[in-house]
């Protein structure tokens, strides 16, 4: 399939170019037509409803910034921000730590190695529904369940986990970590694949020791793939619901309350869709203020 | 001396470096395979009560199976299944069409085009969730209801611009001469595109059919907020319905589970190539 034919500017054959026009907006048709339906209608949809009280069959009726003054003066909701970022850091950069140090451990093209990170893997593309019910059933706060049981064999006395209002948040982190460091891991050895071997042979001339060869070597080399993942872990982080919701669903007493979990109370629980949107609307400018900060750390890192 | 990795680790062959070894990945294993284990052996075995939940088999029955087919189970498998299995068929074409026409053709526009795929990843779904719930209920312009119906699924995963972006990237690979061609025998344009052009984009069609089978089967937001009915719900959903029965305690929750889990873990282990190439594709470019 590489057959190298003489290239250059080929003139294009078949039909005239404005007929080309026409097919390329038709085979693009059925694409931006379920984009516009499910996320651009929803989207503006979503901005005008937070500027209305939104009432079924009564119609909507404009209220400004009520419903933005509403849900920023709520208690729950600031308490759901700084749950939805506190758990958003935290599953970050523990994935990103534990998966810099297990990449780095495994790194190698031995056969076994290749099952030990494909066995790895497999949190990754299990269903989070499923498997966060698996955990609650392991986090069973009495002292025979699965993990108070494991950690009973290192000393350490029954948790409470989900159950109480200090451990709750600490403990759905544990399962995102659990979840999300293969994936920084495949990704992280995909970054150690292209750094240059010349520079590790270099630094072995040189008599640089194991430690200031990661250092000065292959830690810089990454920094890119860093960046991304770490932008793409706190988004996913920030907006993080069904973990809560089949966890904890926000309890006890609203300890683990995460902002889409609060939101999806608000909206289809409780009917209070103008203030659901207008925190929903927050999360979204909260997920582009971090994308627009990490890419402006990201510029201002010495090359 | 050749140093193939960071740490130089697999090439140290000392009895210690084995016992670390071993330790060190056997560990590795466990903590990430143990909950799935677990799980698999829970759901045959005869726990009823979650101190029980443990990798260690406790007998093997299928009476977990069978009671959760009593509590319906099976038809939130098949309501998954139909989701899945229309909503990954739409999707898949959807894609190929539309980056067909953004790798293959110049137009006036297509900088838009691919403003607009990127600005839809940049959204997440959860943040239009509530509106999507209110568009879904009476689409435009027809005042359609799609709130209770199999089309509220499967409609909204219908564009996905990770598997656009990735078939895009695909296509502007295979070589235009073989289309020209085509063109020259006076083959059409749909002709070209399903005959030439689909048959070389097999290896993508891989990487996009495995990612697009896991976001869709994993889909949680959107059959909650469309379902109406038990009837309706897809398996992961049903989930938190099946937590306490009291004939089988957790087992009808574990083998349903099971059941959820399977699936994308038996599209994983056979797309693996795939899967792994789409995942270094889609985060190392962005």
């Amino acid at each position: 399939m590489t057959t190298t034919l003489p290239s250059g500017p080929t003139p294009r054959q078949g039909p005239g170019r404005r007929s080309g026009t026409l097919t390329a907006w038709l085979f693009l048709a059925p694409a931006l037509l379920l984009f516009l339906y499910f996320k651009f209608i929803p989207m503006f949809e979503g901005l005008r409803m937070s500027f209305f009280e939104v009432r079924p069959y009564l119609g909507d009726e404009w209220v400004g910034t009520d419903n933005y003054r509403t849900i920023l003066s709520d208690g729950a909701f600031v308490s759901a921000m700084w749950h939805s970022t506190a758990l958003a850091l935290g599953t970050t950069v523990g994935s990103l730590v534990l998966g810099l140090l297990l990449a780095l451990l495994i790194e190698g093209k031995a056969r076994y190695l290749w099952f030990v990170r494909t066995a790895a893997f497999l949190p990754v593309v299990t269903t989070m529904a499923a498997v966060a019910e698996v955990w609650r059933i392991m986090y069973h706060p009495g002292d025979t369940g699965m993990l108070n049981t494991i950690i009973g064999w290192l000393g350490i006395g029954p948790q409470p986990f989900l159950a109480s209002e200090d451990s709750s948040l600490l403990s759905i982190m544990g399962m995102g970590i659990w979840r999300g460091t293969p994936y920084d891991m495949m990704i992280f050895l995909a970054g150690l694949v292209g750094v240059d071997r010349t520079l590790y042979e270099a630094a072995a001339v040189d008599g640089a020791s194991t430690w200031r060869r990661l250092r000065h070597v292959t830690l810089p080399a990454l920094r890119p793939v860093f960046w991304i993942l770490f932008t793409l872990a706190a988004i996913r982080g920030l907006r993080v619901f069904v973990e809560v919701y089949v966890l904890t669903n926000g309890g006890p007493n609203g300890s683990s309350e995460v902002l889409m979990t609060l939101i999806y109370k608000l909206g289809l629980q409780r009917g209070d869709l103008g203030v659901a949107a207008a925190g929903s609307i927050v999360l979204f400018v909260a997920t582009l203020l971090l994308t627009l900060l990490v890419q402006f750390l990201r510029r201002r890192q010495p090359k | 001396m050749r140093l193939d990795t960071a740490l130089g680790l697999e090439d140290r062959r000392g009895p210690l470096a084995i016992i670390v070894k071993t330790v060190l990945y056997g560990g590795m294993v466990i903590v990430f395979t143990g909950p799935l284990v677990g799980l698999l052996v829970s759901a045959f075995g005869e726990t009823l009560d979650p101190t029980g939940f443990s990798i260690v088999p406790d007998g093997f029955t299928l009476k977990n199976f069978f009671r959760a087919g009593e509590m319906g189970v099976y038809g939130y498998l098949l309501n998954s299944f139909v989701v899945v299995g229309f909503g990954l068929l739409l999707q898949m074409l959807v894609s190929v069409f539309a980056a067909y026409s953004l790798a293959r053709k110049k137009f006036r526009g297509m900088t838009i085009v691919l403003l607009i795929m990127l600005a839809t990843m940049m959204l997440p779904e959860e943040v239009i969730i509530i509106p999507l719930s209110v568009v879904l209920a009476d689409v435009p312009p027809f005042h359609l209801d799609l709130i209770g119906s199999y089309a509220g699924m499967i409609l909204p995963v219908g564009a996905w611009g990770f598997s656009i972006l990735v078939m895009t990237e695909f296509m502007k690979e295979v070589p235009v001469e073989l289309e020209e061609a085509a063109h020259i025998d006076g083959a059409g344009e749909l002709r070209t595109f399903f005959t030439i052009i689909l048959p070389l984009c097999r290896p993508a069609l891989g990487v996009i059919g495995v990612f697009g089978f896991t976001m869709i089967w994993d889909q949680y937001l959107l059959p909650l907020i469309v379902a109406t009915e038990s009837s309706q719900w897809t398996l992961p959903i049903a989930l938190r319905s099946l937590r306490a029965d009291e004939e089988s305690g957790i087992g009808v929750l574990l083998a349903a589970s099971l059941l959820a889990l399977l699936p994308s873990i038996i599209a994983f282990l056979i797309f693996q190539r795939q899967f792994m190439r789409g995942l270094t594709s889609g985060a190392i470019k962005g």
